[in-house]
């Protein structure tokens, strides 16, 4: 059996009233991409924030890497935070910094034994994975929404991380953008081998890069299994999501 | 039993978040590791491009409250004793609250728009999850940058405002560089001096602590945005008057 770079056991986070997390239980396996599927506002993005850190779930467990993140102090967060990427829906790029200075951001921070040379060749690297070397010294606000996603995306990956979620990855992208950052999601997990939660409810993106797909129902993980079989299911509540 | 009404709830709430903001400034301010990098630019942003407008603003103020004093002084047949009147008037309040104003202005909402706008398009919670302390490195490095520009400005501000009023007298009778300064600091004692100057670490720090509050705790999309540097600027200038007034009082004491 492979091994588990995230195991969730027993998750639960409430907003007053609303459970949004209900004992839900899922696991990464190394190497594999896996989609979570889910209606809006059914705390998808609640689960990949808890899974990073943002979001602190009332009950449960989180194994990243084999440490439990929920029990462990914000310095060893930190270390694995290097190990763990995350894809933010709204790219969330530092406005106020170029290209180059968003990509050397967690660089600098983290990498101090690297020289400026050496970082510079990881930007350029990382602006090479997804096409972009000629914005290096352009600033967020003059480029595409297509071409933010990207420089995103190239932001994750500047860390070499191990682990990268993306939170809806495709939304408000139009279907040809939304093509070329599915095809740079399976590009990146076959030339970095990482393994990748993707939250989204784009079916054709779930359809092209998850080897799995988990499907978050009422707080729960209520079903998981290749697309294949899914889409084949005859249960009702699996079955609106393929339709 | 009478019931609290809920503007004022919501006014003790808002009064306790922002104490246990300082709190944690504190807490987080004075342990490693520090941003040193990210402190020396913001002082940068913060005192060196505030300078422009500190120093037109101080040296119309010096100039202006030159002129309008003269009549009254000649008047009374105290025209001599003008330096000595706006150099005290300068040192001790017009300087420190005018320039705490001013900075409040430009420095409090800037700091509370950005940061505002920064807490809305995730990019602090993006810097969280590169393993960057957000709080060290937004709070931290601009409250403490305040907190040390704002003095330095005030000196400034005060010297080019004697250098307004001096070329205000002089715009009546020729009174010489040396000879006005002298009059000016033969008035000022070192009691006038240190508290003015004292008080302004304070205004400083509430303007960027105010600031960072309302933006790192920025709500409700594009609308929060405005909606933090307003109040940045609001809160922060109402706070530099009762600063002023609490240093006023304290100050009394040892006169």
């Amino acid at each position: 059996m492979p091994e588990a770079v995230i195991k969730i056991e027993g998750l639960c986070k409430s907003f007053g009233t609303n459970q949004v997390l209900d004992h839900f239980d899922l696991s990464l396996f190394r190497g594999e991409n896996l989609a979570v599927l889910g209606k809006s506002g059914s705390g998808k993005s609640v689960l990949i924030k808890c899974i990073i850190g943002l979001i602190t779930p009332e009950q449960g467990k989180i194994h990243i890497l084999g440490e439990n993140i929920l029990a462990i102090n914000q310095t060893a967060l930190d270390q694995i935070r290097v190990k763990v990427a995350f894809l933010f829906q709204s790219n969330a790029l530092y406005d106020s910094m170029t290209v180059r200075e968003n990509l050397e951001f967690p660089l600098r921070r983290h990498s101090f034994q690297l020289n400026t040379d050496e970082v510079n060749s990881r930007v350029i690297e990382a602006l090479q994975n997804v096409g972009l070397e000629h914005t290096i010294d352009m600033m967020p606000a003059e480029l595409s929404g297509g071409m933010r996603k990207r420089i995103a995306l190239a932001r994750t990956l500047i860390l070499k991380p191990e682990i990268i979620l993306y939170d809806e990855p495709t939304t408000g992208l139009d279907p040809i953008t939304s093509l070329e950052i599915i095809s740079l999601i399976n590009k990146i997990q076959e030339k970095y081998h990482t393994s990748s939660i993707i939250i989204t409810h784009d079916m054709k993106c779930v359809k092209l890069v998850a080897q799995r797909v988990a499907m978050l129902l009422d707080g729960k993980c209520y079903a998981v299994g290749t697309y294949d079989e899914l889409s084949e299911s005859t249960d009702e509540k699996i079955r609106q999501f393929f339709n | 039993m009478l019931a609290i009404p809920d503007d004022f709830k919501s006014f003790l709430r808002e009064t306790g978040e922002t104490f246990r903001f300082v709190i944690r400034f504190f807490r987080e301010g004075f342990r490693p590791h520090y941003e040193v990098q990210e402190f020396v630019r913001q002082c940068f942003v913060i005192g060196y491009k505030s300078f422009p407008l500190v120093a037109l603003t101080a040296f119309i103020i010096g100039l202006v409250l030159t002129m309008q004093l003269r009549p009254t002084m000649v008047k009374y047949g105290v025209d001599v004793q003008i330096p000595a009147m706006v150099g005290i008037a300068i040192v001790r309040e017009i300087g420190p609250i005018l320039t705490a104003l001013i900075f409040a202005g430009k420095i409090g909402s800037s700091i509370g728009a950005e940061l505002g706008s920064m807490k809305v398009t995730e990019q602090i919670d993006a810097m969280e999850v590169s393993g960057t302390n957000p709080f060290k490195y937004l709070v931290v490095t601009r409250s403490f940058a305040c907190m040390l520009m704002l003095p330095i400005l005030v000196v400034l501000a005060d010297a080019i405002a004697l250098f307004g009023s001096y070329l205000g007298v002089n715009m009546y009778e020729t009174l010489t560089f040396s000879l006005f300064f002298k009059k000016v600091f033969d008035n000022i004692a070192y009691i006038d001096v240190i508290p003015a100057f004292i008080k302004t670490f304070f205004f400083g720090f509430a303007v960027g602590i105010v600031g960072c509050y309302k933006g790192y705790y920025s709500k409700k999309g594009t609308e929060g945005v405005g909606l933090s540097a307003n109040s940045s600027v609001v809160v922060s200038s109402v706070l530099i008057f009762i600063l002023d007034l609490i240093a006023v009082q304290f100050a009394e004491l040892f006169q």
